[in-house]
């Protein structure tokens, strides 16, 4: 590993009227206003200095994916029927059964990644969009790990769509009992997918423009 | 000498030559800017062709095997997603062909289309768009979670039958293991270097 020695002046691309391809990181002079659409002369890869709207768009999908959680968690997952007896588990009970039946490893993998990974990713988000909405100057690396964070736990939330896709596969093809997916497997694939989007959408950059003010 | 723009936190920064196997950091955020790998064609391209074995394997073969009362059932990666269908969620099998099994086969393909060209010095039809489609369906293939889901889905089902992993089960995990050395291997500036507009960039005069 090795960390570049930076500049010494601490001077953003942005300040020294250039932008950065994100896709083949050649430099690029801004021509014009900031808002103007550029393309990158190498990779024709459109640029920007900063996300469009990105505060603005950011909060959007973040107030959708916490809409979308509460039927996520209210509604059932599964509905089993086995000898004529149904029963119906939210992702809540399914992790309760799990602790009851001893499997405390696999409840723990579900309740971390059902309940505290989605939760814990708006939460960071909500910080972020906060803090560089109050133009804050502090802890910026911090933030700044906070948001690489977002990007790398947010699939781990779709284990619990495939356990039950997989249950759904095995059990119904056997004899035992029959399993159906819930609306929750809709809406918390939602809250997964609306989620990856807003971290996407957030851009990182933002943390350290006060810096360079 | 040349520039870099931190693409986390836009900190200009003078690009130094990395020793091998290094990646640079930025000084500033610590995100990762670019990296040195030895015989990184060589090795994405072997890696690929490997992937794509593992992949036919993964997707042809019963990957879990369920015994009970006598019966055997076999189901494949495919058979979940479409009982899901079935069962009307059909946004939800969607998902699931798509993180598990499209965005790994496209990220295979693409893979092969732009680095077996390279290898023989080439730059096949398009470059620049498969390389962004790769970056983004590397970011939608999802089978080491779906690997956990297995798991747990074992676990849960052990108390009711026998369950046999099958050849696709290993195929799968070989798969996991192949894509995530892959998406290593890869090195993007030996392609964007070929585009000829290294000259051009702001501070290399
Ligand atoms: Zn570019
Ligand atoms: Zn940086």
């Amino acid at each position: 590993m090795t960390r570049l020695p930076g500049s010494i002046e601490n001077v953003s691309a942005m300040q020294a009227g250039l932008v950065g391809c994100h896709s083949c990181d050649l430099l690029s002079k801004i021509k014009g206003n900031d808002h103007q659409m550029l393309q990158c002369p190498r990779c024709g890869a459109s640029l920007h200095s900063r996300k469009t709207n990105s505060i603005a768009r950011t909060w959007a999908l973040v107030i959708a994916a916490f809409i979308f959680y509460v039927p996520a968690m209210v509604l059932p997952i599964t509905n089993v029927s086995s000898l004529g007896v149904s029963q119906s588990d939210t992702i809540m009970s399914g992790v309760v059964l799990f602790i009851q039946t001893g499997s405390w490893e696999i409840a723990l993998v579900i309740f971390v990644a059902s309940i505290i990974v989605p939760m814990m990713k708006l939460f960071i988000l909500v910080y972020l969009l906060i803090s560089v909405q109050q133009k804050s100057d502090k802890r910026m690396r911090d933030r700044a790990k906070l948001y690489r964070l977002t990007e790398f736990v947010g699939r781990w939330s779709m284990v619990d769509i495939y356990v039950v896709t997989i249950l759904i596969a095995l059990v119904n093809l056997g004899v035992i009992a029959d399993i159906d997916a819930g609306p929750a497997a809709f809406y918390f694939a939602a809250v997964v997918i609306v989620t990856i989007f807003a971290a996407r959408m957030f851009d990182p950059r933002l943390i350290w423009d006060e810096m360079n003010d | 000498m040349s520039l870099i723009a931190c693409h986390e936190c836009d900190l200009l920064q003078q690009r130094i030559s990395l020793p091998a196997k290094s990646k640079a950091q930025c000084g500033r955020c610590g995100a990762v800017l670019y990296r040195n790998i030895p015989n990184s064609i060589d090795r994405t391209v072997a890696l690929s062709i490997a992937g794509l074995v593992l992949f036919i394997c993964a997707n042809v073969f019963p990957f879990l095997a369920f015994e009970v009362s006598g019966q055997s059932v076999q189901a494949t990666l495919l058979s979940g997603a479409v009982a899901l269908y079935k069962q009307g969620m059909w946004e939800v099998a969607g998902l699931v062909i798509f993180t598990c099994v499209a965005a790994p086969l496209a990220q295979i393909l693409l893979m092969l289309y732009i680095f077996v060209p390279l290898k023989f010095n080439r730059l096949p039809y398009a470059t620049a768009k498969a390389f962004r489609l790769l970056r983004e369906m590397q970011n939608w293939n999802m089978i080491e979670v779906f690997m956990v889901g297995i798991l747990v889905a074992l676990v849960k089902l052990t108390k009711m039958a026998v369950i046999v992993p099958g050849l696709a089960m290993w195929s799968f995990m070989g798969l996991i293991i192949v894509l995530t050395a892959g998406a290593s291997a890869i090195d993007p500036e030996l392609v964007w270097n070929r585009f000829g507009f290294k000259k051009e960039q702001p501070g290399n005069d």
